[in-house]
C-alpha cells in the first residue's frame, strides 16, 4: 500500500539529530479524535535491519511516555544506549538479522515528530498549547501513514511496553488486517483512575512553575525546569517498586556520616530522584509531557468498543502475546489479564506470561532473562507461521 | 523441523499422552488445560497440525511453552475457563490435572461447555497398588510423586475411574470412549459402566461430550 503521492522526505540539516524524517498527511490531513485536522506533519523514525523482499518482516516498536525512536545504538541527545538496546539487535529477541525493526517518535513527541515544541507552519511560532490534544488512536493513525509511506501492508508484529502496549492494542483493534502479531507488554486496555491521578500531579507541577508561562516558555526563552523535574520524580517512583527502591537505596545516606537536620538530599534515594528529574528535563519537552500523559489518560479501549473489550478483537486473526510483571503496580497483572480474558472471549490466539520480577513497571526496559526468552520465543513461533526465514 | 527432531519428539511423548493425542482429529482446534511444559501440545501442533492453545498455572511451564512458540496462557483452570466462549474448541484436554483442581465438578462442566469434545485423563486412585498401600501401611497414598507427602501433594482431589464415571453420569456428560492403561502401560478399551479397570488399571482416559 503506498500513499497516492510520494511524501516528501525532508532534507536533514547539518548536525540534524533526529535520524530519518518524513512529511506525512500532505494529501489528506490526519483527522484527530478531538475533531481537528493535522497535516502535513513530520514523523521522525529510525529503522534497524533490512526489510525483506515481500515486506513481511517489519516489527513496529511503540515507545512509552519518555521513550523515542532510538531503540538501540547511541542516543544522539543523551549519549546513552537506546531504551531497548537489550532487546533490539543482531541475535537479540528482536533480531535485526531477521526482522526489520521500526521505531517512530509518537505524534506530540519532542524528538522530531510534530508536537507542541515544533513550529506551527500557520503561525511561524511553536505550537505550544495551541497543539491539538492527541490520543493513542491519533498516534497509531499517524504510524499507519508512516507504514503506507514505507510500503508495508502488514506488520509482522507491533509491540511496546506501557504506552507502547496501548498503541499495540489500538493497532490490533483498529487495523487488525495490518497486524500479524501483537505483543503488548506491561499495558492496559484503559488507563486507571490511579494512573490518571499520578499524571495529574505531574501536569500540575509543570503548570505551577512560573517558567511554564502558560505553555509559551519557548518564545520567552524559558523552560519550567523545576516543576517538570518534580513531575518526573513523581512519575519515576511509580515506575519502580518498594522492594526495588529498598534494595537499591535502603535508608543509605548520600556521602555524609549522619542526617544534617535540614532539607538537603540527605538520603541517596532523594539524590537519585533529583538527578532523574534534572536529567530528564534536559532531554524532554514539558508541553510534550502534558500532551502525551493526556493521551494515555484518554485511552479507553473498553469504552471505544461499547463497554465490552472483547468487541475490540472480534474475528481477529492476530497472534497475541501479553506480558506483565509481578511487581508492576502501575500496569498490574490484573489489567493485563483483563486483555487476555477479552481475547479468550473471542477465541483469539493468545499467549500470556506474568514474569516474576521485583523491578516494577520499568522491568520491561531492564535485563530480565525470562522476559527476553518469552518475547524471543513468541516472535520466533510467529515468524515460523509467517514464513520469515531464519538468518 | 528436521527428521531428528521429529524422532526425538516421537520418542519423548509419554504413553498416556500418546493415547490422548490419538483421540484428536488432525487440523482441529485444541485447548490443553494444564499443559505443563507443552509436551503434548507441541506434539499435537507438529504431528496433528492442530490449532493448539494451552492454559498452565506455573510460570516455568508457560515460559517454556511460549519460548518454543506455543500459544499458552498463564492461568488457573478453576478461575479462567469461564472466559472462553462455548464450543470454541473441537477438543479440550485435561491431562493429569484433574486431581489438582479445586472444584473438579465445575471444571468438568466448563470443559464440556467449551469443547465439542473433552478428553480427560487422570491417575486412577482405585488402582490395586493404591488400595494395597493404604491397607498395608495405613498411610494416605500419594499418586503424583513418591517424594510428596499427603500434606504437600498438589493432588487434592484424587479420584478413581468409578468416581469419575459416576460424576459424568450425574452431570449428564456422555462418555463416548473410555480407555484405561494397565499397570504396565498397555492401553485397552474399558467395558462400561462397571469394569475391573478400576482395580487393575493405572490410568483412566475418557472422551466426553455434552450436548
Amino acid at each position: 500500500m503506498s500513499a497516492p503521492q510520494a511524501p516528501k522526505v525532508l532534507n536533514r540539516a547539518p548536525g540534524e539529530r533526529h535520524g530519518q524524517r518524513v512529511q506525512l498527511g500532505a494529501d489528506e490531513p490526519l483527522r484527530l479524535d478531538c475533531g481537528m485536522e493535522l497535516g502535513p506533519f513530520t514523523m521522525a523514525y529510525q529503522t534497524y535491519g533490512t526489510l525483506n523482499a515481500d515486506k513481511s518482516n517489519a516489527i513496529l516498536v511503540c515507545h512509552a511516555l519518555s521513550g523515542d525512536q532510538y531503540l538501540t545504538g547511541t542516543h544522539p541527545v543523551t549519549g546513552k544506549p537506546g531504551w531497548w538496546h537489550l532487546m533490539v539487535g543482531p541475535g537479540l529477541p528482536l533480531d535485526t538479522d531477521r526482522y526489520f525493526v521500526i521505531g517512530a517518535n509518537v505524534l506530540g513527541g519532542c524528538m522530531g515528530t510534530t508536537g507542541p515544541k515544533e513550529t506551527n507552519p500557520a503561525t511561524g511560532k511553536p505550537y505550544g498549547m495551541s497543539f491539538p490534544v492527541i490520543t493513542i488512536r491519533d498516534m497509531v493513525g499517524a504510524q499507519k501513514l508512516l507504514l503506507d509511506h514505507l510500503g508495508i501492508d502488514q506488520l509482522f508484529c507491533v509491540t511496546g511496553g506501557s504506552m507502547g502496549a496501548m498503541q499495540a492494542l489500538q493497532w490490533a483493534a483498529s487495523y487488525p488486517e495490518r497486524v500479524f502479531a501483537a505483543a503488548p507488554i506491561a499495558g492496559a486496555a484503559r488507563h486507571t483512575a490511579q494512573n490518571i491521578a499520578f499524571h495529574e500531579v505531574g501536569r500540575q507541577a509543570i503548570m505551577a512553575d512560573p517558567d511554564w508561562c502558560d505553555g509559551d516558555y519557548q518564545s520567552q526563552g524559558k523552560h519550567p525546569r523545576r516543576g517538570f523535574a518534580v513531575a518526573r520524580m513523581a512519575g519515576h517512583i511509580t515506575y519502580l517498586s518498594g522492594p526495588a527502591l529498598h534494595r537499591k537505596f535502603g535508608r543509605t545516606l548520600q556521602n555524609r556520616p549522619g542526617v544534617t537536620y535540614g532539607f538537603d538530599a540527605d538520603f541517596q534515594v532523594e539524590s537519585y530522584l533529583r538527578y532523574q528529574g534534572s536529567a530528564f528535563v534536559e532531554r524532554f519537552d514539558a508541553n510534550s509531557y502534558l500532551y502525551i500523559t493526556r493521551a494515555m489518560d484518554y485511552f479507553d479501549l473498553v469504552e471505544e468498543y461499547g463497554g465490552v473489550l472483547a468487541r475490540a478483537f472480534e474475528g481477529t486473526e492476530t497472534r497475541f502475546c501479553v506480558i506483565s510483571f509481578t511487581s508492576d503496580w502501575l500496569f498490574p497483572t490484573s489489567e493485563n489479564r483483563a486483555i487476555v480474558h477479552a481475547l479468550n472471549a473471542v477465541a483469539a490466539n493468545v499467549s500470556f506470561v506474568e514474569i516474576e520480577s521485583d523491578k516494577g513497571h520499568d522491568a520491561f526496559l531492564l535485563d530480565e532473562p525470562e522476559f527476553r526468552a518469552t518475547l524471543a520465543g513468541f516472535l520466533n513461533g510467529a515468524a515460523e507461521h509467517r514464513g520469515i526465514k531464519r538468518p | 523441523m528436521n527428521a531428528g527432531d521429529a524422532a526425538a519428539r516421537l520418542r519423548s511423548i509419554r504413553i498416556d499422552l500418546q493415547v490422548v493425542a490419538d483421540m484428536v482429529t488432525p487440523e482441529s482446534r485444541v485447548l490443553d488445560v494444564g499443559c505443563g511444559d507443552g509436551a503434548l501440545l507441541d506434539y499435537l501442533v507438529h504431528f496433528k497440525r492442530v490449532d493448539g492453545r494451552g492454559l498452565e498455572i506455573s510460570q516455568a511451564g508457560v515460559n517454556a511453552c511460549v519460548g518454543q512458540g506455543l500459544s499458552v496462557i498463564q492461568g488457573d483452570a478453576d478461575a479462567d475457563l469461564k472466559t472462553y466462549p462455548s464450543k470454541s474448541f473441537d477438543y479440550i484436554i485435561l491431562s493429569q490435572t484433574l486431581p489438582a483442581i479445586h472444584d473438579p465438578k465445575a471444571v468438568l462442566l466448563e470443559l464440556a461447555r467449551i469443547g465439542r469434545r473433552a478428553i480427560v485423563s487422570f491417575p486412577n486412585f482405585g488402582h490395586w497398588k493404591v488400595r494395597w498401600h493404604l491397607l498395608r501401611h495405613g498411610r494416605t497414598p500419594v499418586v503424583d510423586s513418591p517424594t510428596h507427602e499427603w500434606f504437600e501433594t498438589p493432588n487434592i482431589h484424587p479420584c478413581t475411574i468409578k468416581d469419575f464415571i459416576r460424576l459424568c453420569d450425574k452431570l449428564d456428560i456422555t462418555i463416548e470412549r473410555a480407555i484405561s492403561l494397565s499397570h504396565w502401560g498397555y492401553p485397552r478399551p474399558s467395558r462400561l459402566p462397571r469394569t475391573m479397570a478400576n482395580l487393575l488399571d493405572r490410568h483412566g482416559l475418557f472422551l466426553l461430550r455434552k450436548d
